[in-house]
């Protein structure tokens, strides 16, 4: 077993985050702010991709979000780790911050 | 998470279920009752009288009250008389000069900062109604998203956040399932935790499309609250714009003329706006600058058999007749939210569907009630083995007695509030939702002091004598009990005292099986007494022959 200090440290530092409470608060944190984002994020793509009129849209994203928010729930505590958990959730929610953000450039 | 797919949807099923059930009952209780809320407002107000004017008539007093009431008005409101609420409420905005600033020593803000008075009218006789002060079913309507005491802006992300967690609860629920037909026809009676389970699974899957369609739907209701970030990307820093473009509404008003001139006859504004729709009928108006000589009215249609809220309007020049503009037809995500809005709200059932509705309400509280309950008996073995009740079980415990069986004993004492507090009494609307939170603090109180299986057995026992009691205050305090309104066939009244009498006989039937309920044995146990009651026959047989012998 390797005893120098850095290792030791490590591999407390790597214990500590097995726990499986950590796990469980890692994903509801995901569920529920990842979850959160990526309904919010979700509605703001809608409302500025859809080619239907502008009102229209910005129903249409937020009757789908609520529904994307509930699926990201089950997303989180569904896959196997925490970090896919996270994973599963940003980037989505990154893509469609992106998606938004270049169609309000062009706009 | 957990080893298998389902089984990690079988804990999140669990967790979030059991997190916000307790809330989530008193969500449910409440907009199960805001079903019959204009029935329980007219229980509740029994010196209202029940009159059967036509709607022109009706519409001709509310003129001629206004007219004397508010003739400085900016605008009358009148919703006209229906057969689910026989008085008409109407209100009026007041221009700015006439607002005068809150009295010394005023606590409560009027509503709009005093610039709106209101008034319920008798359209029998066009005189404003005396009736008891109280907020009737609105409480219960309120109370299902705004909740009490506390700032309505959190209450609604509280709620919001609860029917969230109802959303995956419902899901994760259907995905558990291996056998959802089967289950839907499985009940094995008195076996402890299977028969929990089984009524669980019974009661959620009975009004399976129900319980999806009310969460989800409720949701939508408050969306533009939860979820107001696609309104600021497309339209930055002008929501008004969104609403208008939207939701196909009429032009703003214009600011009154000069000069005065009279309006036309109300009935022949009515029947042109009847005669417009085919034949739809009308609930309600509102009149714009009322004298001036640019008077203007709009005319809202009644719901009726259409699902959703937005109900077509049209406006007309008050003076002249004219049709200036009606609603436009809205887009199809509008009409979309305005059906998931009426479905939430259920405003076009009738009497029969309106029951069904207020029927899968129920079955969603035992769903949420049996939920918790089932918690707790599945973890009491684990408890009892140690020989010790731990806090998370004794506080789940205390939860499920305050809520499943307190919550009951306060929705009685709110309608006991309403009877029994003196009718002249200062503040009494606010007094009444009072007795009904002290009647569910003392239930809470109760059961943390002692959250045994007797406290289950009292307490319904105590909602059980409250609400078979209601008709019979209301016999001993008011002059619309069923003595008079079955005689009169008033079923709305008549029908509210009966519902009472059967909530309590189910309740005191609960109670009954609370209070006689045997632990279930365990299978080894059960073999153990057959083997005992087998030897004893033995023995005995073995003892008969050797006296015939």
């Amino acid at each position: 077993m390797d005893s120098t200090p850095d290792a030791s440290w490590f591999s407390r530092f790597g214990s500590f985050f097995a726990r499986p409470w950590l796990g469980v608060l890692s994903r509801s944190l995901a569920a529920i702010f990842g979850g959160y984002a990526l309904a919010a994020t979700c509605a703001m793509f809608f409302a500025v991709a859809l080619p239907i009129a502008r009102g229209q849209a910005v129903l249409t994203g937020m009757l789908v979000a609520i529904v994307l928010c509930a699926c990201a729930a089950l997303w989180a505590f569904a896959t196997r780790t925490a970090l896919r958990a996270w994973v599963g959730i940003l980037i989505p929610t990154a893509l469609f911050w992106v998606g938004t953000e270049l169609l309000r450039a062009g706009a | 998470m957990k080893n298998g797919f389902r089984q990690s949807m079988a804990w999140l099923h669990t967790w979030t279920g059991l997190l916000v059930g307790w809330l989530l009952l008193l969500i449910f209780m409440a907009g199960t009752a805001s079903y019959y809320r204009e029935e329980i407002s007219r229980w509740m107000r029994p010196e209202l009288p029940r009159s059967t004017v036509s709607n022109e008539v009706a519409a001709e007093r509310a003129i001629a009250f206004l007219q004397h009431k508010a003739p400085q008005a900016e605008s009358w409101n009148v919703t006209l008389p229906d057969p689910r609420n026989p008085a008409m409420r109407m209100f009026w905005r007041n221009p700015e000069s006439m607002v005068k600033p809150p009295a010394e020593g005023e606590k409560r803000r009027r509503r709009g900062g005093g610039r709106f008075g209101d008034a319920t009218v008798d359209p029998g006789t066009g005189e404003e109604v005396a009736a008891r002060e109280t907020r009737g079913g609105d409480f219960f309507y309120r109370l299902h998203f705004d909740l009490h005491y506390i700032p309505v802006y959190w209450a609604r992300y509280l709620v919001g956040f609860c029917a969230m967690f109802m959303l995956v609860a419902i899901i994760t629920g259907v995905i558990t399932h291996k056998k959802i037909f089967k289950d839907f026809f499985t009940f094995r009676k008195d076996k402890g935790l299977r028969s929990w389970l089984d009524f669980h699974n019974v009661s959620a899957v009975m009004a399976l499309p129900y319980h999806a369609m009310i969460t989800y739907t409720g949701i939508v209701t408050l969306m533009f609250m939860y979820l107001p970030w696609g309104v600021n990307v497309a339209y930055p820093k002008d929501e008004d714009a969104f609403f208008s473009e939207a939701f196909a509404r009429l032009a703003d008003i214009e600011t009154p003329s000069e000069g005065t001139a009279t309006v036309l006859p109300i009935q022949q504004l009515l029947d042109a706006a009847r005669a417009e729709w085919k034949g739809a009928q009308v609930s309600g108006f509102t009149l714009y600058h009322p004298g001036a000589a640019n008077a203007v009215i709009d005319v809202y249609q009644r719901d009726g058999k259409r699902l959703s809220v937005d109900t077509p309007s049209l406006r007309y020049d008050a003076v002249s007749g004219a049709l200036i503009e009606a609603s436009p037809l809205s887009g199809g995500a509008t009409q979309t939210r305005g059906v998931m809005y009426g479905l939430h709200l259920a405003r076009f059932a009738d009497w029969g569907l309106r029951a069904l509705f207020f029927l899968s309400g129920l079955i969603g509280c035992l769903m949420v009630a049996s939920g918790v309950v089932l918690w707790a008996v599945k973890e009491r073995p684990k408890h009892a083995k140690s020989g010790k009740i731990g806090f998370g079980l004794r506080l789940v415990d205390a939860l499920n007695i305050g809520a499943v069986a307190g919550l009951p004993i306060a929705f009685a004492a709110y309608f006991w509030g309403n009877r029994l507090l003196p009718v002249q009494m200062a503040e009494r609307a606010d007094a009444e939702v009072n007795v009904f939170f002290y009647a569910w603090g003392a239930a809470l109180l109760a059961a943390f002091l002692w959250p045994k299986r007797l406290m289950w057995a009292w307490q319904l026992y105590v909602g059980a004598a409250m609400f078979l009691l209601i008709p019979v205050i209301n016999a001993l305090t008011t002059h619309a009990h069923l003595g008079v309104t079955l005689r009169n066939g008033d079923w709305v009244l008549a029908g509210f005292d009966l519902m009472m009498v059967a909530f309590g006989a189910v309740l005191a039937y609960c109670a009954l099986r609370m209070q006689r309920w045997q632990p279930a044995l365990s299978a080894a146990e059960k073999k153990k007494r057959q083997v005992a009651a087998a030897a004893a026959a033995k023995a005995q047989e073995s003892a008969h022959a050797e006296a015939n012998a």
